[in-house]
């Protein structure tokens, strides 16, 4: 009964989201949408993937990256390649893109994993320095002045790869190796005690979130008709931690209503740069202090519509429990 | 003899980045934060120099005091606003509050004040060329490395003869027993923060008067390096922080002398992660077992 009620929920939000599709899909056909909302939409969708991909990093695994815009620009510079000076497919392009950022995840996962909480953090963020550091001094991309990519993102590109992240990376939560890595999380120590292979199971972390950035990447570069490494900075890496954080970490869905909620205040903000940053470095400061478990906790946005079942033993009954 | 005066340039960028990590180190050993703000404490005595050399027209030395006591104040009211209510709450929500601090620092300078740079005059210090054994030095590094080492020595005195020094060195042993010695471990950290930041703003003051051009963001990536250079010499270690921050001068400089100067701000990164991955505690620190 149960994997039946489950399915249905599934089906049904497969159902809304193609209505989704359809509705933009026909506005943006219909041409009720200039350029400018177009473009803000692509950008929600890029900022979904990043921040979903973050979010199976930091908020499931808890390993705090601050590198994710590394990998974004991995994904953007392989698959601007794979179209420019390949001549491949627009669809080949993204997966290769996807494919070398989780290379370059598992390249650097593999030592920095080893290191915990801040010492991950700021080595992450060497790493994304490394990586953009490299691309400047590369003139086969065109160096510091960047390379010219057409444009090829369009609304069913993004939308499919945004439903892609998301259900894959809601069913990687809900599997065996999703549960491991919350036990991650909570208690290294414990969880590696009770005999999960930490290690592995932050590198498969690492090395999906990093295949799903560079997906983002490769839609980021065939949107913007140029690419530059100075994108790709640190900055960039905030944006997409800010996502995460102010959706809760933990919260699939928190993370895609932050992404969504920024992207429309950035695009307001555009013209006003240091008005924006102002802004979210405000956010993050007064989150951390009043609510650090960010707008939605680990709560999913489905939680609201189940109806509280009372099952008895786990943790969050209320109950008195008495051990033996 | 080329190679003489990259070490020698090397040293003196090393002094900057030991000051700014001697802030790093200080406060990492007392609360535990790496507080990625500093690097924009440095940024703000470097225009505190700045406005106080050109419009207060101040000669070097009370410039640097001024300096120094606007970043340590500066340093004791972010610690006040921004860490002191996350004082229990997870390392995580620290860092990203850290984080937010630097930005909102950044970005609020920039909203406030604009993002053009500035130059420092060229006659702060004699810039006369000295000539040692054939090698040319200027005058300028060897005031930069003097007032470093000036400063670091009359660090050490403060925290190994005097009673706050004391205080502080309890505090990031145990802050639990500190407490219940009788310090006040609020006004050791905020003591701490204020002594990082005026080092930091020193820092910024010889960084302008030896590079000349200073900008708003300048300081997020000598922040970031210095925090390399404190961690190559053990987080939480005040000679490794000198040592680390001198250690690392040295090697940007020979990287750049040998031809990859483009490369030179990979080098400080890729130094970060050898160390963190062969050498966790650094090469001054003792290596401590995870307990549960």
């Amino acid at each position: 009964m149960t994997i039946l009620k489950r399915a249905k929920g599934f089906w049904l939000s497969i159902t809304l989201s193609i209505i989704l599709f359809a509705v933009i899909q026909f506005l943006i056909n219909g041409a009720y949408l200039n350029g400018f909302y177009i473009n803000t939409i692509f950008f929600m969708g890029i900022n979904i993937i990043l921040a979903v991909s973050l979010h199976l990093i930091i908020g499931i695994t808890g390993q705090f990256s601050i590198g994710h815009a590394g990998f974004l620009a991995v994904g953007a510079y392989a698959s601007a390649i794979m179209t420019m000076k390949m001549e491949q497919p627009f669809v080949v392009s993204i997966i290769v893109g996807g494919i070398v950022a989780a290379i370059a995840g598992l390249i650097i996962g593999i030592p920095s994993l080893r290191l915990k909480g801040d010492y991950l953090a700021i080595a992450t963020l060497g790493f994304g320095e490394i990586v953009r550091i490299t691309f400047l001094n590369i003139d086969y991309v065109g160096g510091a002045s960047g390379m010219q990519v057409s444009h090829l993102t369009t609304w069913p590109w993004v939308f499919g790869c945004v439903l892609i992240t998301i259900l894959v990376i809601r069913n990687f939560t809900n599997s065996t190796h999703g549960r491991a890595c919350i036990s991650i999380r909570e208690d290294e120590t414990a969880a590696d005690a009770m005999g999960i292979n930490t290690t592995y199971y932050k590198v498969i972390a690492f090395v999906i979130g990093s295949f799903f950035a560079g997906i983002a990447g490769s839609l980021y570069a065939h949107n913007f008709y140029i690419i530059q490494p100075s994108n790709f900075g640190f900055l960039k890496s905030f944006d997409i931690l800010i996502y995460v954080v102010l959706g809760g970490l933990g919260s699939m869905s928190g993370a895609v209503i932050a992404a969504i909620l920024l992207t429309i205040i950035s695009t307001f903000l555009q013209d006003y740069p240091e008005t924006r940053m102002v802004i979210y470095s405000i956010i993050l400061i007064v989150m951390m202090i009043y609510r650090p478990q960010g707008l939605m906790g680990t709560k999913e946005f489905t939680s609201f519509f189940k109806k509280k079942k009372d099952i008895g033993g786990g943790p969050g009954d209320g109950k008195q429990h008495t051990v033996a | 003899m080329e190679l003489i005066q990259q070490l020698i340039n090397g040293i003196s960028l090393g002094s900057i980045y030991a000051l700014i990590a001697l802030g790093y180190t200080m406060v990492y050993g007392i609360v535990k934060l790496i507080n990625f703000a500093h690097g924009d404490v440095f940024m703000v005595g470097a225009f505190v120099g700045f406005y106080s050399i050109t419009i207060l027209d101040l000669t070097f030395f009370p410039a640097l005091l001024l300096t120094m006591a606007v970043t340590a104040l500066f340093g004791v009211i972010i610690e006040r606003i921004a860490y002191k209510p996350l004082r229990n709450a997870t390392r995580i929500a620290a860092l990203i509050t850290a984080i937010g601090v630097s930005l909102l620092i950044e970005y609020g300078f920039i909203y406030f004040r604009g993002a053009q740079p500035e130059a420092y005059p060229a006659d702060v210090l004699p810039t006369e060329k000295i000539s040692i054994l054939g090698v040319s030095i200027n005058s300028q590094s060897i005031f930069i490395l003097l007032t470093s080492v000036v400063l670091m020595i009359i660090l050490q005195f403060v925290v190994h003869k005097t009673k706050i020094g004391k205080a502080m060195r309890a505090v990031s042993f145990d802050a639990e027993a500190a407490r219940l010695m009788g310090i006040n471990v609020n006004n050791t950290i905020s003591a701490t923060f204020a002594i990082g930041s005026a080092l930091a703003g020193a820092a910024g003051v010889i960084f302008g008067i030896y590079y000349s051009k200073i900008e708003p963001l300048m300081g997020i990536i000598p922040g970031l390096k210095a925090f390399v250079a404190a961690v190559l010499g053990g987080i939480g270690i005040i000679p490794g922080a000198m040592v680390g921050g001198l250690l690392l001068g040295v090697v940007e400089s020979l990287v750049s002398a040998a031809g990859y100067s483009l490369w030179r701000d990979a080098v400080a990164f890729i130094v970060l992660i050898l160390i963190l991955i062969f050498l966790p505690s650094g090469l001054f620190g003792k290596n401590r077992r995870e307990k549960v």
